[in-house]
């Protein structure tokens, strides 16, 4: 060995990996957006009522981590000035330059539109109550228009439920987008497939509704207010269904390259029992799928008390957050890691205190909770839940 | 229908704020708009997806290569000694960086270049990688020098012993 951490043959611009922690939290802080969306969607469209409690927690929370969701590719690209380019002289064969567009229409159009409409009486509310740059705020955030008249807001709540219509689509593009950048690099055996985006879809469904989920669960405890059980149960039915069906995408893609077994096979079959055995089958698969897939499958199957209850849930949530990222980490990070030429691995280190490093990526997942908290401050999600709390 | 029983001009009423919104919307359409007009440069798309000044403006920047057919007029013991061995084709800029500073200075030795870290400069060259052609020089240089310099053997501009 005489490249350190390199094992057989690897080409010299594969020893070192391009791609490193931030290109994984990049994929799993998107992800996280798209699901919270679709879990205010089923409240919206699908009229999930149980879900009620948590419909403004999931918009703000999507609204947090969306603005964060580029910082991860400014760190990683570097020049963040000329970012701005991609809208200036758009590339319209480049799905990657067009990201800023899905990224833009999902911001302006979807998000901030609906989290305006649904928050529209109370902005109007506390702009005649506040005072000071406060009450400025509001002011400005009314647009000028005081009107919350019955009338006006049956208009709004039509509008919202158009916008969620689109919307739902959208947050499909945003994280199918990402999946789709992955799924078609051809040269690559380990991204190269079309279930990619689907799987990364759904992927993101079940990490945004866990986080959810815990969120919930967590701004409950610290405002001391009651956990709304029928709520978390409802929520928590989701999860074990579109986790049951991105398990099922995620063996299927395994099934069907085991089966298939092309050239590649033997390279990335060596890989996942050697560099990723840890982190893809001990951690991934079974302690952040198959024991969270469990405990969701007992809380359905059977009869448990609610104390009880909302511990699986907070394990399964928190376990569930883990093993989405640990596959984000090794669809990544797994791709970087062998040889074209299947012959050879290379392996990965994360630095710490580096623009691309541990560091970095700690502040970074902090970062969407500050904004959350601003954001709750701005525009508290709780009056309807104090006022008849479990709904 | 939320205007049944009103008039269109209720309807219009109560959607006001819709309205002050898509205003808002269309004047931020125009901004965008008008900066990115601004900003774009003037040819941009002529040859292709880039903007044809830049070559003009990547032209201008300063040059810090200066080729070796000019260190080769001042340096001539060197160059003589690396022609004669196999490091002939190896270029003096790719062992000592850019040097045009140095060489197109009035007076080279007040811009003496530092010269090249020995440790890190020969492996980068020739440290053992299987993907490398079979014939091109390679030694595992731990192994090899067993820690000393490869210069307190090998000769850098003609490296044969
Ligand atoms: C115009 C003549 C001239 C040219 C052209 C020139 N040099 Fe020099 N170089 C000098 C002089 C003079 C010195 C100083 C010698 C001294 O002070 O011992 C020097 C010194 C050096 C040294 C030694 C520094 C040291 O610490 O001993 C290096 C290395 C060097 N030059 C490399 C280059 C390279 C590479 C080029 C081509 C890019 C180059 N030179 C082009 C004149 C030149
Ligand atoms: C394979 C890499 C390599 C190449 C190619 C190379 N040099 Fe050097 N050169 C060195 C190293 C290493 C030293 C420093 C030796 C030392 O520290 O004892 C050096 C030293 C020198 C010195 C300082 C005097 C001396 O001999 O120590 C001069 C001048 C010089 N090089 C000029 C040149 C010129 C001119 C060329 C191109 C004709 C050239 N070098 C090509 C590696 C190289
Ligand atoms: C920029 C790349 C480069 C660097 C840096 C470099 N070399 Fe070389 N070296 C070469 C090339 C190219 C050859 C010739 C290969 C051939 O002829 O096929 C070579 C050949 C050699 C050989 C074989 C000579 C022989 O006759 O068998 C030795 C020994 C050698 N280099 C030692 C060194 C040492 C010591 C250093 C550091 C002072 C060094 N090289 C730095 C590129 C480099
Ligand atoms: C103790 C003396 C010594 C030191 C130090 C040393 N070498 Fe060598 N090197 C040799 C001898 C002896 C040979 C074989 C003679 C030859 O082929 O020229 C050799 C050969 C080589 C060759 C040619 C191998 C081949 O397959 O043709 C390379 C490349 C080389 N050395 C690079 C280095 C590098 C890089 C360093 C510094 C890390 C280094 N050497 C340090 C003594 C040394």
């Amino acid at each position: 060995m005489a490249i350190p951490g390199v094992e057989g043959f690897m080409y010299p611009n594969e020893v070192e990996l391009q791609w490193g922690l931030l290109i994984v939290l990049y994929p799993y802080i998107t992800g996280l957006v798209a699901g919270a969306f679709i879990l205010a969607s089923l409240e919206r469209v699908f009229k999930v009522e149980a879900v009620r409690p948590t419909y403004r927690l999931a918009l703000l929370t999507a609204l947090a981590f969306l603005l964060v969701a580029p910082l991860p590719l400014q760190l990683h690209l570097g020049h963040p000035e000329r970012s701005m380019e991609m809208y200036l002289t758009p590339h319209t064969s480049s799905a990657m330059a067009m990201f800023g567009f899905v990224y833009l229409w999902y911001l302006t159009v979807v998000l901030l539109l609906e989290i305006w409409l649904e928050y529209r009486a109370d902005i109007v509310h506390m702009a005649r109550t506040s005072t000071g740059l406060k009450g400025l705020i509001y002011k400005a955030l009314t647009l000028g228009s005081m009107n919350v008249s019955p009338a006006s807001r049956v208009i709004d709540d039509k509008v919202g439920y158009a916008v969620t219509v689109i919307g739902i689509p959208s947050a499909f593009l945003l994280h199918g987008y990402v999946g789709f950048i992955f799924g078609s690099v051809k040269a690559n055996p380990w991204w190269s497939t079309p279930l990619m985006p689907i799987v990364f879809l759904f992927s993101a469904m079940v990490s945004g509704i866990a986080g959810v989920m815990v969120l919930y669960m967590a701004v409950m405890k610290a405002k001391k207010m009651p956990i709304d059980m029928r709520c978390v149960d409802t929520i928590a039915k989701y999860l074990f269904y579109t986790f049951v069906i991105d398990f099922s995408l995620e063996m299927l893609d395994l099934v069907h390259r085991t089966y298939e077994a092309d050239e590649s096979f033997r390279s990335l079959n060596f890989m996942v029992h050697t560099r990723l055995w840890g982190s893809q089958v001990i951690l991934q698969i079974f302690l952040c799928t198959l024991v969270p897939l469990a405990l969701l499958a007992s809380t359905q199957l059977f009869r448990i008390g609610e104390a009880k209850r909302r511990a699986m849930y907070l394990i399964t949530g928190l376990l569930v957050l883990v093993g989405i990222f640990a596959m984000r980490w090794n669809v990544v990070i797994g791709g970087q890691l062998f040889s074209k030429s299947f012959l050879g691995y290379t392996s990965f280190k994360v630095q710490f205190a580096a623009r691309e490093g541990l560091l970095t990526a700690i502040a970074l997942m902090i970062l969407p909770f500050a904004i959350f908290v601003a954001l709750v401050k701005l525009l508290p999600p709780w009056p309807e839940t104090t006022e008849a709390p479990g709904d | 229908m939320p205007w049944k029983g009103g008039t269109l001009r209720q309807f219009f009423r109560n959607s006001g704020h819709l309205i002050r919104l898509a205003a808002v919307l269309i004047a931020g359409l125009c901004v965008f708009l008008l900066i990115r007009t601004a900003l774009i440069p003037k040819a941009f798309g002529k040859y292709g997806h880039y903007s044809p000044g830049a070559l003009d403006v990547i032209r201008q920047r300063p040059v810090s290569y200066a080729g070796q057919d000019t260190c080769v007029m001042c340096h001539d013991g060197e160059a003589k000694e690396r022609a004669s061995g196999r490091h002939a084709h190896v270029a003096c800029e790719a062992c000592h960086g850019p040097q045009a500073a140095h060489a197109n200075a009035d007076d080279p030795s007040a811009h003496k270049p530092r010269l090249p870290d020995v440790a890190n400069l020969c492996r980068r060259c020739h440290e053992k990688d299987a993907a490398k052609p079979a014939h091109f020089p390679q030694v595992v240089t731990a192994e090899h020098s067993g820690g000393a310099a490869c210069n307190s053997c090998h000769q850098p501009h003609n490296p044969h012993l």
